[in-house]
Parts: structure tokens; sequence; C-alpha cells
């Protein structure tokens, strides 16, 4: 096979692997710096005369549960699969 | 905050849609449950549309609204399970999704009886629906060229977008420093 057809090939897998394992953090970074941004939206940080719905609620601290949520159970194993894949196929 | 735990159930299925995008289909597949994972999501997000349009809405053109967009993403999520399942062949079933689209973009637009500048919900209103509408293409263009990772892209980049702005929905608040004194004195 032509080695620059495999060494492109190869780029372009350690691009996406790093792509999916790049979206969980910054989903949780963007979490970070939005509750850094606008602290009012932690209502952990007043929690005095808040409902409870307000207290569950936290936009920033649901963005970073997600990112890493996902990072975990998504792209944890994708990635996994992603080099098997690549094993497999070389 | 309904609309918050909406958005990040959203953003969820988008990071998914980035992720099967950028590993491709046949990676995503290679986990069985994996392959259900976002259209299990959206069809629950369908069905938790209901109890909202129950509790949540006072009107009976919200409740019209909410009716229609959880009978379309419930429609949209059954379709795409089908679909991965392989109950179902036809490549035809995924307009179900630039219909869901097209339904929750006009029921945003429809359902939204203020103008654009009179409170943030209002301009979100809009501007979520114009997204929906105009974004409905990229599903649309799924339907003919499935494999395209562009085009998949394309997909969550919307559904990430309309997460983004549900995130900026508040109770009242401006936009670009407009508030109608109709709509109430601005709270969280």
């Amino acid at each position: 096979m032509n080695t620059t057809f495999v060494t492109e090939a190869v780029q372009q897998h350690d691009i996406r692997a790093h792509s999916i394992s790049l979206l969980g953090p910054l989903v949780a970074a963007a979490g970070i710096v939005w509750a850094i941004v606008q602290p009012n939206r932690l209502t952990l940080l007043h929690p005095r005369g808040q409902g409870f719905w307000w207290l569950a609620v936290e936009p920033p601290l649901l963005l970073v549960a997600a990112g890493i949520v996902f990072t975990l159970v998504v792209a944890r194993p994708l990635l996994a699969d992603l080099e098997r894949h690549r094993a497999t196929t070389r | 905050m309904v609309h918050w735990l909406f958005a990040v159930a959203i953003l969820f299925v988008g990071m998914c849609l980035f992720a099967e995008a950028l590993a491709g289909r046949e990676v995503w597949h290679m986990r069985r449950w994996r392959k259900y994972l976002w259209p299990s999501l959206t069809f629950a997000l369908g069905l938790f549309l209901w109890p909202v349009m129950a509790f949540f809405t006072n009107s009976a053109i919200h409740m019209y609204a909410h009716g229609s967009w959880a009978d379309a993403l419930m429609l949209a999520g059954a379709a795409e399970l089908g679909l991965v399942h392989g109950r179902l062949t036809s490549p035809l079933w995924r307009l179900t999704w630039p219909l869901a689209f097209v339904v929750t973009g006009t029921a945003f637009i429809v359902h939204e009886q203020n103008p654009w500048l009179f409170a943030r919900s209002a301009f979100l209103h809009h501007l979520i629906g114009w997204t929906f509408i105009v974004g409905a293409l990229a599903p649309l263009a799924l339907v003919f060229r499935p494999r395209s990772a562009a085009f998949q892209a394309a997909f969550a980049t919307v559904i990430v977008v309309v997460s983004i702005q549900l995130f900026t929905d508040r109770d009242v608040a401006p936009i670009f420093g407009h508030l109608s004194p109709l709509a109430g004195q601005q709270h969280r």
C-alpha cells in the first residue's frame, strides 16, 4: 500500500479520535466558564430562599455533568472501538 | 427550568451525533447499546413533553404546540429506533426528522404571539422556530446522503445550537436591552 495514503489515513484517524476525546471536556469547561462568569446562576452559592427546583437545576452544573457523563459513558468506549476498528482494518 | 433540563438532554443528543459523525456509523454501531442511545433519548424527550404539556402550559395554543412537538419527536425517535434495529428498512423513514423539525419550528413561531423584541423568551421562540425550519435542510439532506459526515455534523450542529438557545432562556429578561413593560418585572 502507498505509504503516503497510510500516513494520511492515520493522521485523519488521530484527528477524529482527538476531536471525540475533546467533546466532553469542552462542554464541561464551558460549564465551568459559565459558572465563573455568572455565579448567580449557581443557587447553591446563595441557597437561602430558593425552592427545590432552583437548587436542583443549575445550568452550569448541568453542562459540567453532561461533559463528564459523555466522556465516561460514550467517548471512552467509542475511542476504544475506534482503535480496535483501526487495528482490524490495518 | 424545564427548558434547561430539555437543553441538557438535547445537548447530549447533539454530542452523540457529533461523535457518530466523527467515528463513522460502522464504529458507532459496534456496541449494541450505543446505536440505540440517541434515538431512545429522542423518543424519551418526546415522552417527557407530554407532562410538560399537561402541567406547565397556560393556554390552549401552548398545549397544541407542546403536544405536536411530543408527537413529532416520538415519531422521529421511534423511526430511528426501527431503522437502527433493522425492523424498518426504507430510508424514507428518515423523512420523519425534517418533518419533526418543521412541525417544531412552526409550532414555536405560531404559539409565540409577541414580537421578537418583546422579551428574551419571545425572541428565543422566534429564533428557535426559524433555526428548526432552516435547520430541517440538514436531516433532509441526510435522507438522500445518509453516510455523509458533513451532513451528520450539520444535523448535530443544529441540535447543539438549539440547546444553547434553550440554555439562554430566562423567566423574564431583556433582549438586546429591550424589555416590554407588558412583560412584567425582570427576574431570574
